[in-house]
């Protein structure tokens, strides 16, 4: 609030009242209701509900294709994220030494922020298809036979490789302008202190870069985890089987695909928690996020 | 001297090496899709993508933009492009007036309920709308708002983001202004109408393209809220691509391939040419 504000009284409330009414009806109200149906068993044709307590938890955790899709989540987070930001901090790095083609580069590295995930995902079916896909017909040159869709690995394969060409772009732009950032003044003394390029980049440029990257660590969590529906969605043409989930989709697929409402809840709520953690967490790390300039 | 001149010059050629095959892996892949949309269908199923182009551009467009695979014969490309806009117009301009109104609200007012206000609003920036999809979906449904623009645009604005950005940049605006408008006489609508949204202009043209092309490529949501063929958005089409792409006996790549570039042709076109703004509203409305 400023200082020199308007005292009006309902002006205000007026100006908020789209804003919260929508966040009341689309986000508190669903929000709740997931909360409430994870306790519920519904009838899948809609005749009333019997309330069951944690068991739609406990089912899930007993359940072999949750604790699967769980870990697959976790491998497939991990890989995504520490992927896509080492290969655009290595092209934003060169992205800021080159001088010749510089916006070039940038305009090129970029644009593929503007692609839908699901256009990602047919991509990748077609640079893999089974009989004339051109990285298929590279791999099996070494022997791999690859068989998307059908084999588990190859189909998790294909669909870690589009979530990062997908991702790269939005490392690359907060990469590069962080680098950007760094003052002339403290390029320049590191380059008095130290001759080799490596040794800058570790202990000068990196440090620098920390806090961009942390902001982009939780960024990119949330990107694999809610972003990736649509890659994983064309790959699977509409039949899921047997093939890697995240549990992201998985709450899609039981609960809209499955007709079990109040598993599909239980599972929308430990996606809550999890994401309100990380959030906590995220702040909590901001807070002390170590400032240099 | 020789020597690190020498030296400089290949970690040179090494740099760009470095940068022209990642801009190579950003672009080769499309560029693929665009050929196998320049053949005929016969020739893609027998060869797969390949080095030629065809001729057969025209043709495709034609199927894409024209024809339809559904069954009530209304997903078009033209009809999809036409409710992709309305998407991505509804939800940018949505977002962007509700956000400022809100933004406007909390900066500047000395509200008794302002914490709560904020905490409620911002609350919303922690769960995207993948993780209350279900009982969003029923809400919708019980509200009579499924195939409709509303249904599939509203619950989308439900997220603060343009309001988390809009309430960083007024209270970057001095403070100076408000009270010389106020000595001026100006009102709280004056000021907001003829002073605080001129001087946001370039920051709405950032929010703009980023909510534009967000909206846009909005997938899951799209899925659930339209089963209407008459109501699809391109990106959300694309299923029916795919799996148009199954079965049938001679899969239509050419049609679906040109369906795909056509569905990132207008925000990629918004990104690159208003590039500036954009990596600006980017870089400044996450932190």
């Amino acid at each position: 609030m400023k200082r020199a504000g308007f005292s009006d009284r309902w002006l205000p409330v007026l100006f908020l009242l789209p804003q919260l009414t929508i966040i009341v009806i689309f986000f508190y109200w669903p929000a709740a209701h997931a909360v409430r149906s994870s306790f519920f068993l519904q009838d899948p044709f809609g005749f009333g509900e019997t309330f069951v307590g944690i068991k739609n938890y406990t089912m899930l955790l007993d359940s072999a294709s949750y604790l699967r899709a769980a870990w697959f989540t976790v491998i497939f987070v991990t890989l995504v994220t520490f992927l896509s930001l080492a290969i655009a901090l290595l092209l934003a790095v060169k992205a800021d030494k080159v001088i010749r083609g510089a916006k070039t580069y940038r305009t090129l590295l970029m644009w593929v922020y503007a692609v839908a995930p699901p256009v990602a995902g047919v991509i990748g079916l077609v640079l893999f298809d089974q009989s004339w896909g051109p990285i298929k017909d590279f791999v099996a040159q070494f022997g791999w036979d690859f068989r998307l869709g059908v084999n588990y690995f190859d189909t998790a394969f294909t669909l870690v490789v589009m979530s990062v060409w997908k991702q790269l772009p939005v490392n690359f732009i907060f990469f590069l302008s962080g680098l950007q950032s760094i003052p002339r003044s403290v390029r320049e003394a590191a380059l008095i202190d130290n001759r080799s390029a490596a040794g800058r980049f570790w202990d000068v440029t990196f440090p620098l870069l920390a806090p961009t990257g942390f902001f982009l660590l939780i960024i990119n969590i949330t990107y694999a985890l809610f972003d990736t529906f649509g890659i994983f969605d064309t790959t699977f043409k509409g039949e899921p089987g047997n093939n890697p989930m995240t549990l992201v989709y998985k709450v899609y697929l039981d609960g809209f695909r499955g007709n079990d409402l109040g598993g599909s809840s239980a599972q929308s709520v430990i996606l809550m928690v999890l994401v309100l953690a990380l959030t906590i967490f995220q702040f909590r790390m901001v807070e002390r996020r170590i400032h240099y300039t | 001297m020789s020597v690190s001149t020498r030296r400089f010059r290949w970690s040179a050629v090494l740099d760009h090496s470095i940068l022209i095959i990642g801009s190579l892996i950003m672009i080769l892949p499309v560029v693929m899709l665009l050929q196998m949309a320049s053949t005929t269908d016969v020739h893609t199923m027998k060869n797969g993508p390949g080095l030629g182009f065809g001729d057969q551009l025209p043709v495709n467009f034609d199927k894409a933009m024209f024809k339809a695979d559904g069954f009530s014969g209304e997903n078009t490309g033209l009809r999809m492009l036409y409710n992709s806009m309305i998407l991505g117009f509804g939800f940018a301009i949505g977002k962007i007036v509700i956000g400022m109104m809100a933004a406007y609200a909390i900066v500047y007012f000395r509200l008794k309920f302002a914490t709560l206000a904020f905490w409620v609003i911002f609350t919303t920036l922690l769960l995207p709308l993948e993780v209350r999809i279900l009982p969003s979906y029923e809400i919708v449904q019980k509200l009579g708002m499924l195939n409709t623009y509303q249904g599939l645009i509203i619950p989308l604005i439900a997220s603060a983001t343009a309001t988390f950005f809009f309430r960083q940049f007024f209270r970057s605006v001095p403070e100076e202004l408000v009270e010389a408008a106020r000595i001026d006489g100006a009102g709280p609508i004056k000021f907001f109408v003829d002073i605080l949204v001129p001087l946001s202009r370039t920051m709405v043209a950032a929010m703009f393209i980023i909510m534009f092309v967000y909206g846009w490529n909005q997938y899951l949501w799209p899925t659930m809220i339209t089963t209407d063929e008459g109501m699809y958005t391109l990106v959300r089409g694309i299923k029916q691509i795919t799996q148009a792409l199954e079965g049938t006996n001679l899969p239509e790549y050419g049609r679906s391939n040109l369906l795909a570039l056509i569905a990132i042709l207008p925000p990629v076109l918004i990104v690159i040419f208003f590039q500036s703004w954009f990596v600006k509203g980017l870089t400044e409305s996450d932190k």
